[in-house]
């Protein structure tokens, strides 16, 4: 056991962590008002809408994440017409592509969790808004969306773990995060287990938290 | 559609193979993170509070740290670790591990820990009574767990078994780091020689929605064959 190695890696692996952080905040953000968008329409009664919010999050939970990153970072480089539109600022960043590639991952995960939240609702609680002459739009807003997110807190809490490990893939697209470096340190100093104890030890600690953050909500928003 | 074409001029044959070996990757890696689960499961539920603590740490660890960083612990350490064992055995020539069986064996710890997840939820909600029949029954502690809970473990566990399987397909993508030929890596082949990673990248998706499409269907069957007589 090298302990110099591990003592030493701890603060390089400690920076990238606030990039893996970075990329988890930025992707979670889009990709909640991508779910909220798409599980909208999976409520509406139209049916092409509705399909096609349910073959969106169909085809992006079906697929693993890393082919949807290759395709957005390797594939659509490759379209001449983008390549000449102002999309192609973004798209030349890896860094980019893979909050787009993340967002629209967690966005089809979130959109399943936010409708079945939405379906659980129970009937009387729209009703008795429409009793007190509430207009549907704030039913919506105010009503359904609240009781919504507090039923969709602990699925949502394993969305967020399962997505900080996911941002794991950004190391792919020669992002430097937790991963890359921690994979960058095994392949020059060839000491596998020290490097992932740190590294795992620090991924454990954010879970940890991001764990306790969701509990803690959970409790404050319940119902009782 | 050339570029699919079988044989020499194309990369059809090519990805046929890479998707069988896929499903093959898929296949070992939920065999051995079942392995896993046989072992763990007990330790999860024991009274004993060290095996708890195994138990429960090997969930914890694996369930909360990237399955890349479990891929490149065993990519880089597994042929240390080989060469180790068999040190104290008296061997110390060079051991390389095939790449096949270093990634089954990394998706295999990661699926065995959902596994277990599954088998202690699924073990937990069968009822108590069981557990006494089987005991009054005059069955050693093996047996009682073996053949009475297991099989009716099974299942409560298929449907969320299935989840764990379309998990573990789609972390076999992951391998493709380590350099085994499976959809991603042959993707990654067949785009980079003809600078086409849009089509190729593309129809590895479709190859995955296929194989995650075909395993719904066969688990559904499944599912309907274990839940006879409820």
């Amino acid at each position: 056991m090298d302990l110099e190695l591990m003592a030493n890696s701890f603060p390089k692996l400690l920076n990238a962590a606030v990039i893996t952080l970075k990329l988890l905040s930025a992707s979670l953000v889009i990709g909640l008002f991508v779910g909220l968008f798409f599980a909208i329409l999976r409520l509406n009664k139209n049916i092409f809408l509705n399909k096609f919010a349910y073959g969106y999050s169909y085809v992006f939970r079906g697929t693993p994440l890393l082919v949807q990153i290759f395709i957005i970072y390797f594939g659509l480089g490759q379209i001449e017409y983008l390549r000449s539109t102002f999309l192609w600022v973004i798209l030349k960043e890896p860094y980019w592509c893979a909050i787009i590639a993340f967002a629209l991952n967690t966005g089809a995960y979130t959109s399943e969790i936010l409708r079945s939240a939405f379906q659980t609702i129970k009937p009387g609680i729209v009703e008795a808004g429409r009793s007190l002459g509430i207009s549907n739009k704030i039913i919506f807003y105010k009503i359904q969306i609240p009781i919504a997110i507090r039923q969709s807190l602990p699925a949502y809490g394993n969305e967020i773990i399962l997505m900080m490990k996911g941002t794991s893939l950004a190391s792919t697209v020669t992002i430097m995060d937790l991963t890359g470096v921690a994979k960058y340190i095994i392949s020059t100093t060839f000491k596998p287990i020290e490097v992932f104890i740190v590294a795992g030890g620090i991924y454990l600690f954010m879970t940890f938290i991001i764990h306790n953050v969701i509990k803690f909500l959970e409790k404050k928003y319940s119902f009782n | 559609m050339e570029l699919l074409a079988f044989g020499k001029t194309g990369w059809g044959d090519e990805l046929f193979i890479a998707t069988l070996m896929t499903i093959a990757v898929s296949i070992t890696a939920m065999l051995i993170g079942f392995l896993f689960a046989l072992i763990f499961t007990p330790l999860k539920l024991s009274k004993n509070k060290l095996f708890n603590l195994i138990g429960n740490s090997y969930t914890t660890v694996v369930r909360g740290v990237p399955e890349l960083l479990v891929i490149y612990l065993l990519f880089f350490g597994g042929s240390g670790a080989v060469m180790f064992v068999a040190s104290i055995f008296g061997y110390t020539e060079y051991i390389e591990i095939n790449a096949f069986i270093t990634g089954s064996f990394a998706i295999g710890i990661i699926s065995g820990a959902y596994s277990t997840e599954v088998f202690r939820g699924a073990i937990q909600s069968i009822d108590k009574g069981q557990f006494e029949a089987a005991k009054v029954m005059g069955l050693s502690k093996f047996a009682q767990f073996y053949k009475i809970i297991l099989p009716q473990t099974l299942r409560l566990a298929i449907p969320n078994l299935s989840n764990v399987w379309q998990i573990t397909l789609k972390d076999t993508s992951l391998i493709s780091v380590t350099g085994l030929v499976e959809i991603m890596r042959q993707s990654y082949i067949a785009a980079g020689s003809t600078r086409d990673p849009l089509f190729f990248y593309s129809f590895a998706a479709v190859l995955y929605l296929m194989l995650t499409f075909l395993s719904m269907k066969i688990i559904n069957k499944l599912e309907a064959k274990y839940s006879r007589g409820y």
